[in-house]
């Protein structure tokens, strides 16, 4: 496919600090890194590795100190807070480890959510959510409430809001680490076949078996990234930093 | 469209908490709704009985105690020119008798011409005559109240009542003529000039009831009757002449100052309403913190959380309103049918509570808005 070499994002010399109790904290220094369309990248990276700094980079929830940020052509790293809303609305489909679904809403109206901010009508919106539903086989439980639902099927409604507005990202964060084993595998199968599909899939995690599910797979740690993070993580077979 | 419906749902999810937050509004609103109809419907009642009592009457009251005005001088009053009769009375407060059953009533001596002036009508009998003045005559006509009172559904016309232990005789009873004030009208006896000197042991005058030929020259006469006075009197401090119309605007200035304290008051319990609205809007605030996270990093903008709280604080007070409203309304009604009492309405004062409600949750709603608002997405996410 021709997009398959098209870059989405592209970061080059990212860098943020921390004031974290008088002292700086260097949480990501010069980092850069190319994600194509259509890609399925993995970033590993233990706790207190910057892994998080950087996935609220990516996710346009924060702005780095210096470096460039390409989303999507679209130069985000000085981007105002309100632009930004716009970005992560429209750019980006958030997977989180604890399924943030909002308790009070049922399934298809979390589904809805991010069209809700793009202001969206109400009739419109229903169709499409339902459709999301769908895909991910959950459209009989539309009008359930998140608590009426196992771990693995908040985690699919979870999938079909990020689906919902078609972003050309998906980021998730921690996907598997509050479900069982049976039900990660199943989640980790939705997410393979949504990158055939053709979504380009960003994956943060600190487990290696869960990063290798991915065509490609980089290690951050202290701040900086390194390519071939899953060779790197079979020599170091507990999957921990060693110092 | 969207964000009321999201409200009422949030509100509808946790029913008695945001019952007991609107509580302060539906008290208030509902308090100022009362307070102002019992006070407008005083004012009104008030209104309609000085206006009956006739707009072509002027009282001459005299009220210094160091000077004289007795009946010759009252006569010349009768002398103005626009003056049609006049009206000279005493009054003072007497206990009425009939057998066991006794009364405190006020009492007025006057002349016959008072039925005219006054425009009062007879119930029964006959009204005071020329003679009974001359001659001191133990007579009296009742109040139709003193007349129940002491005698029941007779008619007491030809009986005897004692007052102060002596013994009149009745000759006629008054048709009602309501209350005005907190003062009955009808709670009266009614005995000649002469007679009621006497009672009261002095040869003075009180007051006198000045019926005028023309209406539309009522202050014109007013001013030579005053002209009058001071020949007589001597000192200007000494009587007033005020005509109905003033007694309206003395009557209704205090209504308005009752009306506007008792909705002052009540203002004040919308304010605190408001206190607690804001109070359970910061608590909503910081339960939901998460949510405000999750939708943030979906893509809602500051705007968007600001309004959804704005509106959820809208619509509590809004709906407080409402109720108030229903439940000012209901027990204004309860009120006059187990008191009796008049009230009114007043529909700028319902729709200004309701707005002046819906205003409280705007301004105690910016604040937990705005809060809400400025969260930060990653740490409102991190938020447990």
């Amino acid at each position: 496919m021709m997009t398959m070499t098209e870059p989405i994002i592209q970061i080059k010399n990212m860098k943020k600090m921390y004031e974290l109790g008088g002292e700086t904290v260097m949480a990501l220094q010069d980092i850069s890194l190319d994600i194509q369309k259509g890609d399925f990248i993995s970033i590993i990276g233990p706790s207190g590795s910057g892994k998080s700094t950087f996935m609220n980079m990516i996710g346009c929830l924060d702005r780095p100190d210096s470096g460039e940020y390409m989303l999507d052509h679209e130069e985000v790293g000085k981007m105002k807070s309100s632009q930004l809303a716009t970005i992560r609305n429209e750019k980006i489909g958030f997977i989180f480890q604890n399924f943030n679904l909002i308790p009070k809403l049922t399934a298809v109206e979390n589904v809805e959510l991010p069209l809700i901010y793009r202001g969206m009508k109400a009739a419109e919106r229903r169709e499409i959510a339902l459709e999301a539903l769908k895909k991910v086989g959950l459209v009989d439980r539309a009008n359930h409430l998140p608590t009426q639902l196992s771990g693995g099927q908040q985690q699919r409604v979870a999938i079909s809001r990020a689906l919902a507005g078609q972003p050309p990202i998906l980021l998730a964060d921690e996907p598997t680490g509050a479900l069982d084993r049976k039900t990660s595998k199943e989640i980790l199968e939705t997410m393979s076949l949504l990158n055939e599909q053709g979504h380009t899939i960003i994956l943060i995690t600190h487990d290696l078996d869960v990063a290798k599910r991915a065509n490609r797979v980089v290690r951050i740690h202290d701040g900086q990234l390194f390519e071939n993070g899953g060779e790197w993580f079979a020599d170091n077979q507990d999957g921990t930093e060693k110092h | 469209m969207q964000t009321i419906r999201m409200a009422l749902k949030s509100i509808k999810g946790n029913k008695v908490r945001a019952f007991l937050t609107m509580l302060g509004i539906i008290i208030g609103v509902s308090s100022v709704i009362v307070m102002v109809a019992i006070g407008q419907g005083s004012t009104k009642e008030v209104q309609d009985q000085i206006g009956s009592l006739g707009t072509n009457v002027l009282t001459v009251s005299v009220t210094g105690s160091d000077v004289t005005f007795k009946e010759d001088d009252a006569s010349q009053i009768q002398d103005v020119s626009g003056v049609e009769a006049i009206a000279p009375t005493i009054s003072g407060r007497v206990t009425v008798k009939n057998g066991q059953t006794n009364a405190q009533v006020s009492t007025i001596g006057t002349t016959s011409s008072y039925l005219d002036v006054r425009d009062l009508q007879l119930q029964s009998g006959r009204f005071i005559a020329d003679l009974d003045n001359d001659n001191h005559s133990k007579i009296a006509v009742l109040g139709s109240d003193t007349a129940q009172t002491l005698f029941g559904f007779d008619d007491p016309v030809g009986e005897s009542v004692k007052v102060n232990g002596t013994s009149y005789k009745v000759v006629g009873v008054l048709e009602s003529v309501g209350s005005s004030l907190g003062t009955s009208g009808d709670s009266t006896i009614i005995v000649p000039l002469s007679t009621g000197q006497r009672l009261a042991s002095t040869t003075e005058i009180g007051s006198v009831y000045v019926k005028v030929e023309n209406e539309d020259m009522i202050n014109f006469t007013s001013r030579r009757i005053e002209q009058t006075m001071y020949t007589i009197v001597g000192d200007a401090d000494s009587y007033s002449v005020s005509s109905q119309e003033d007694l309206m605007e003395t009557a209704t200035s205090v209504n308005e100052t009752m009306t506007l304290m008792l909705g002052g008051n009540a203002a004040i319990s919308l304010i605190v309403g408001g206190i607690g609205i804001m109070n359970i809007m910061l608590v909503s605030v910081s339960e939901r913190t998460k949510e405000i996270g999750i939708r943030k990093a979906i893509g809602a903008k500051r705007r968007n959380i600001l309004l959804q709280f704005l509106i959820e604080s809208m619509v509590l007070s809004s709906l407080g309103g409402i109720i108030g409203v229903g439940i000012g309304i209901v027990s204004a009604q309860i009120f006059t049918l187990t008191t009796g009492t008049t009230i009114a309405y007043s529909v700028p004062v319902i729709l200004l509570s309701f707005v002046f409600s819906l205003l409280v949750g705007v301004v105690f709603g910016v604040f937990p808005a705005n809060k809400a608002s400025k969260l930060d997405p990653i740490q409102a996410l991190r938020y447990e």
